[in-house]
């Protein structure tokens, strides 16, 4: 099959998702009754259409965030994680559930922006001219220090509610979302989509090394700030409508790289596009868990991604043997 | 046609690596860059190349300071092989030729000039044949032909190529010097980093003999490739002779008793 081909498909799988993840709940909606001026219209406005709204953006960016990742540090186990953007915008997040700041309106979403705006500037700072290599230990200190804090924010919480309501939002969800959060979100994601889009010429580059890049042209350094912006941005503003959804970044390029070759640039979209269809769909299945409670989309992310994980290692330890 | 460095000074953490280093490199040449481990063979080139900004004097290309040039203009005109061979995603050779295209690239997609330029430098480098296996499937002469092939598709005047035998076999090291020198005879400036001598008494057109971070010696084979010179940079014992042909040949009986 051709790629023109394929990326219909995967588009085709996109909408079909998408469609899925408006029906899909203890109450299935169909089409017929999504503008009746009833009970389950009102669930399909109020509830399932920004769900799905965003379950379509963050997929999107985080599966582009973690092509983008894994090519830059030309490592398939890279993930936007990597840059501390996430555990830095769970932390902005988590203060402002601590201080109550999530009351106001907006006040969560500009917390956790505040939190990956701030991580952006650090990790600047900190591998400043230090190439991937500085730019991966930044990340990682980011990483280590805002989980600390995160945890310390936890610990001191005034009662056991409060620490239940932040380790609720932490664990990463998309439910009782509303228009209006897909309306603050969208445009840092588009902002950060469309930074991200613009890296695959150099991405590929970076297939020749640091040097071959630099050779060619590319400005490695103008590089480096992109991607921290793009991934800041996107990444920054899907944490704060929905917590932190792990995996999405690390599996769906490898998925893409066994259908589409290994070449960066060709598997930006397409791992955009895959990871829309990931997490609408596995948005949609938790719903449909029975239980009282649905389980949270980032525990089911993370149940099925670690065997996922497991099964790469395995992949990987036959093709060194 | 030629780059020009002119008292050319690097210091890496405060020891200088390179010191004072004027030279001319000449189109139509095969010039090849000599000197032990540390001497600042690898320095000199990146500098070439325009990676390294020279710390004291300049580097230009037909009177243009190469740091002065916008990166994409460089990349035109000079093409780089770097060291190492590196190759990090499994794609395809056609793919890994196409990457030197990148300078000329202006939208999406390639144009009618870029496909004509993939399949002379695949067919210059004979590397037709596995245009379509993953680079990460070669063996290590194949890759080696890729790789330069990636350099000529970007269609430099100027090829650098920083110890580009490195692991490679005889034949295999052989092929990577003819077709070099082919580049050479066809009117481009070459300039390659070699570790072995023999090498460069049989293709070199202009030797640069480094030291210790200066320039010790430069000229044809015969000035620089001499016994003291030798003695003196590698710490050997070499005997010289030109065979029937009028080559020089190089025989290296051991190190310099001191």
């Amino acid at each position: 099959m051709n790629k023109r081909a394929l990326t219909s498909l995967l588009l085709l799988l996109t909408v079909a998702a998408f469609l899925l993840s408006l029906m899909a709940g203890k109450v299935w909606i169909w089409p017929s009754s999504w503008a009746a001026a009833n009970a389950d219209g009102w669930i399909f406005l109020e509830l399932r259409l920004p769900r799905a709204l965003l379950g379509l953006c963050i997929g999107a960016v985080l599966g582009l965030s973690g092509a983008v990742m894994q090519g830059y540090l030309r490592n398939p186990l890279a993930d936007p994680t990597v840059l501390g953007v996430s555990a830095s915008a769970a932390l902005g997040g988590v203060g402002a559930i601590y201080l109550g700041l999530n009351m106001l309106p907006f006040g969560l979403f500009a917390c956790a922006m505040l939190g990956a705006g701030a991580s952006i500037l650090l990790l600047l700072a900190i591998s400043r001219g230090g190439g991937p290599m500085g730019f991966i230990l930044g990340g990682m200190v980011l990483s280590t220090l805002a989980g600390a804090l995160t945890a310390f924010v936890i610990s001191i919480a005034p009662n056991p509610f409060a620490a239940s309501e932040i380790m609720n939002w932490l664990m990463g969800a998309l439910t009782d979302r509303l228009m209006t959060d897909v309306w603050t979100a969208l445009p840092f994601m588009a902002m950060g989509v469309a930074i991200l889009l613009s890296t695959g010429r150099a991405l590929d580059a970076l297939t020749l090394g640091e040097n071959g890049a630099k050779s060619l042209g590319i400005n490695l350094f103008r590089l480096q700030w992109i991607i921290v912006l793009g991934v800041g941005l996107a990444v920054g503003a899907s944490v704060a409508v929905s917590g932190v959804v792990g995996f999405v970044g690390l599996i769906v390029p490898h998925l893409i790289r066994a259908i589409y070759g290994e070449q960066p640039s060709k598997i930006l979209l397409p791992s955009a596009l895959g990871g829309a269809i990931l997490t609408l769909t596995a948005d949609s299945l938790v719903r449909l868990v029975p239980g009282p409670s649905e389980v949270r989309l980032g525990i089911a992310m993370a149940v099925l991604g670690a065997p996922f994980f497991l099964l790469l290692l395995l992949r990987y330890r036959k093709g060194a043997a | 046609m030629t780059l020009t460095v002119r008292n050319l000074g690097f210091a890496h953490a405060g020891r200088p690596t390179l010191e004072g280093i004027d030279a001319t490199f000449e189109s139509g040449k095969l010039t090849v860059i000599l000197g032990p481990n540390g001497a600042g063979k690898s320095t000199l080139l990146a500098c070439l190349a325009g990676l390294l900004e020279p710390q004291t004097g300049t580097a230009s290309l037909h009177d243009t300071d190469i740091t002065r040039m916008a990166p994409t203009d460089r990349a035109r005109h000079i093409g780089l092989l770097p060291q190492g061979a590196e190759t990090h995603w499994a794609i395809s050779s056609k793919a890994l030729v196409a990457l030197g295209r990148i300078p000329h690239m202006r939208g999406a997609g390639t144009s009618a000039d870029d496909r004509r330029a993939i399949a002379a430098a695949m067919s210059a480098t004979a590397t037709e044949d596995f245009a379509h296996r993953p680079v990460t499937q070669l063996s290590g002469g194949e890759r080696a032909r890729v790789l330069l092939a990636r350099v000529l598709a970007g269609e430099p005047s100027w090829i650098l190529a920083d110890e580009p035998l490195a692991n490679l076999d005889p034949g295999f090291q052989l092929d990577i010097l003819n077709l070099l020198q082919q580049q050479a005879k066809a009117g481009k400036g070459v300039v390659a980093v070699l570790h072995d001598l023999h090498h460069a008494v049989r293709f070199a057109g202009h030797i640069l003999l480094l030291h210790e971070g200066r320039l010790f010696a430069q000229g044809s084979v015969e000035d620089v490739i001499t016994a003291a010179n030798l003695a003196h940079v590698y710490g050997i014992d070499a005997n010289l002779f030109k065979d029937e042909e009028g080559a020089v040949q190089l025989f290296i009986k051991g190190k310099v008793r001191t």
